[in-house]
């Protein structure tokens, strides 16, 4: 039997129904998936029915309205694409994740942030319209206005609402294909809560990231970094060329992601960046995406895999939890590679929509004998906090911190009972954390 | 370039439509289902810019009587027709037509017979002022091969056939095109455990297209294939018996 895997390399039993025909391939199937870029095992089809309909072939542009923005296209339609092609026409996709290697499909139901979510939310409120086959068979649309329940309920519901077959989003202008980069060195965790507001209040694009392994009272230092489109008058006239990409080409060794390595790399990228505030022009790939500048990269955390930890801690939690959170990190011994941060702005209109007002930490883990006991005691402070975890991230929540975290659960619950009654669509997340049959 | 577009809303051809859109030529599409070659229609005129796609027309190649109305509203639609394309095909593989003997008649009946049946069409159309006739073959025409028994022979056939008009009409001005990809990821070979080198439809596009403006005879795409079914032509009978390849 063949392996269907999550980026973080959690695997299970499955195959992949490829096809341009999306209709078709998913009239009998528990499962619908993109490109793979969920970290944990929301993509993976339940043991029972190890199959899942798989999108990237269905990438058919379906209609584009020049006077609003309003694009519709079949699920599998890539981020990648959109991005090449809408920005040599002055328009880009109002939210992204940090890859480009996404689909719209897979950004509707993941409910997808990105480093605007201050100011423009999730990739929910730019959806217009949708198209689903629910878990009856039956085709339906749906938008804020029309089944407007099941619209919420979809965006953000990891695809267990039904499948999406196609996605009407709305585009932005944008006055140039580059981008201003701002960045700096933070100091500490504290300086690092102070300076993102203040970014928050100049910048579209903030986020921080934060170096894990630096002890004592470099605690949480690390580089600030925001962005905004660059205007006409300071881009190039030329178009960003897409920058070369290098690939890793094996499943690396385990210690190649080891503390040792960790702390080198953490030290160089933090050096990379210079003391002071330093303005530069950036083509959109290294901006957005840095980590897609390197092909494979899910290889360097070997046969194991990693996973990421991604909660968020609402505002009402207080400006001390973050330094909490990162110092039970510390406490707990969870080397980590990547540790990002990034305020967030109001929650979205989808029913399990994960950012809310307050404080996103990004952490990326590799699995080793006790990642599920750190995972457990981050989460026990994440839910004595409010917060809730990211499920596009997620591998190892238990079914009873999930439930504390998520009070919206039941309206979600309802909302499958309506459209999907024997629960025929579902992952193998959603059998560890919404109790669905395996 | 003015072109007609036979099986361009799936896999590679659709990949070569999207090549062509993109540089600007004007397309005409031909397939069996209309309301899927609107949506591929949307998709070309989408990422040109503006239209690109002159317009569709049914055109069923498991139905012969199809091809002189839709080949005539292509005529119409674009005026003078520089290039035509032929992408469409059948596929199963050989324990499923062994199986099902309907399935194998109307798969050799479509690659083979009726291919042919419209390319012969399509030559009227091209002939008189030159132009460029490019028909997708496959690598499993080379050699007769224990997986691909029935496919292969028609593609075989219609590779010879390819051949024949290539011989015979190039200096009247006719260039024909005869595509041989390998295992490249598509649709179609869905479910089938990729070799080494497998190709992907929008790098085959691009080395398609390139043959198209070079009028290169026969295009083996990914280009290693050509070494690969070079050495397989030179394995010897009692070789080909006893491999599963």
């Amino acid at each position: 039997m063949t392996h269907l895997s999550g980026w973080g390399g959690m695997s299970a039993p499955g195959v992949e129904r490829l096809s341009e025909d999306l209709e078709a391939i998913t009239r009998d199937v528990p499962l619908t998936r993109g490109l793979g870029r969920s970290y944990g095992d929301s993509s993976l089809p339940p043991p029972s029915h190890p199959i899942a309909a798989a999108t990237p072939l269905a990438d058919r542009l379906l209609a584009f309205d020049a006077s609003t923005g309003d694009l519709r296209a079949e699920a599998g339609y890539s981020m990648r694409d959109l991005i090449r092609r809408f920005l040599p026409r002055g328009w880009c996709t109002p939210v992204s994740p940090g890859t480009q290697f996404v689909t719209l499909g897979g950004m509707v139901a993941a409910d997808v942030h990105g480093k605007n979510h201050h100011v423009d939310g999730t990739i929910g409120r730019h959806v217009r319209r949708l198209r689903l086959r629910v878990g009856t068979g039956a085709i339906v649309e749906c938008s804020p206005t029309v089944e407007p329940e099941l619209f919420a309920a979809t965006i953000g519901g990891m695809g267990l609402t039904g499948h999406i077959l196609d996605v009407t989003i709305r585009l932005v202008r944008v006055p140039s294909p580059w981008l201003m980069g701002f960045s700096r060195r933070v100091g500490d965790i504290d300086e690092f809560m102070v300076a993102l507001k203040q970014a928050a209040s100049e910048w579209p694009y903030t986020l921080g990231w934060i170096d894990c392994l630096a002890r004592g009272r470099h605690m949480g230092r690390g580089v600030l970094m925001a962005g905004r489109w660059a205007t006409a008058d300071e881009a190039p006239k030329t178009f960003p060329r897409p920058p070369v990409r290098l690939f890793v080409p094996f499943v690396c060794p385990s210690w190649v992601m080891g503390r040792m390595v960790g702390r080198v790399v953490n030290e160089l990228i933090y050096r990379g960046h210079r003391r002071r505030p330093h303005l530069k022009l950036m083509k959109p790939e290294p901006f957005f995406y840095p980590l897609d500048s390197i092909e494979h990269w899910n290889r360097l955390y070997g046969r194991r895999g990693f996973t990421q930890y991604q909660c968020v801690l609402p505002e009402s939690a207080g400006p001390d939890a973050v330094r909490d959170l990162v110092e039970l990190l510390t406490r707990l011994g969870g080397a980590t590679f990547l540790c990002v941060i990034k305020d967030c702005g109001d929650e979205g209109t989808g029913m399990l929509s994960f950012p809310r007002r307050g404080t996103s930490i990004a952490l990326d883990l590799p699995i080793r004998e006790n990642t599920q006991r750190l995972i457990d005691d981050l989460n026990a402070f994440v839910v004595g906090k409010g917060g809730r975890v990211y499920l596009a991230k997620d591998a190892f929540t238990r079914p009873e911190h999930f439930r504390a975290m998520e009070p919206r659960l039941a309206a979600f619950d309802a909302v499958r009972r309506r459209w999907d009654p024997d629960r025929v669509i579902r992952s193998a997340q959603s059998i560890r954390l919404f109790g669905d049959r395996p | 370039m003015n072109a007609i577009l036979f099986g361009a809303t799936k896999g590679m051809g659709r990949a070569v439509a999207r090549e062509l859109a993109e540089r600007g030529d004007r397309l005409f599409l031909l397939g069996r289902d209309i309301g899927d070659l609107a949506r591929s229609a949307s998709d070309l005129d989408i990422r040109r810019g503006h239209p690109a796609v002159a317009g569709t027309a049914r055109c069923d190649l498991g139905d012969p009587s199809t091809f002189p109305g839709a080949l005539a509203a292509a005529k119409t639609a674009l005026g003078e027709i520089d290039l035509v394309v032929v992408s469409a095909a059948e596929f199963a593989t050989q324990p499923v037509l062994e199986a099902e003997p309907d399935r194998a008649r109307r798969l050799l009946a479509a690659n083979f017979t009726n291919t042919i049946v419209f390319c012969e069409e399509a030559r009227g159309y091209l002939l008189p002022r030159g132009g460029t006739l490019c028909v997708f073959s496959s690598v499993a025409g080379d050699r007769g091969r224990k997986p691909v028994i029935l496919y292969g022979a028609a593609k075989a056939g219609l590779s010879r056939y390819l051949e024949g008009l290539d011989h015979k009409f190039r200096r009247a001005g006719l260039k024909v095109v005869c595509v041989r990809p390998g295992f490249v990821k598509t649709s179609m070979t869905e479910g089938l455990k990729p070799p080494p080198f497998a190709g992907t439809p929008e790098k085959v596009a691009k080395a398609v297209v390139r043959a198209i403006d070079r009028g290169t005879p026969v295009l083996y795409t990914p280009p290693m294939w050509r070494v690969v079914m070079a050495v397989i032509r030179m394995l010897p009978r009692s070789i080909m018996r006893r491999v599963d390849f």
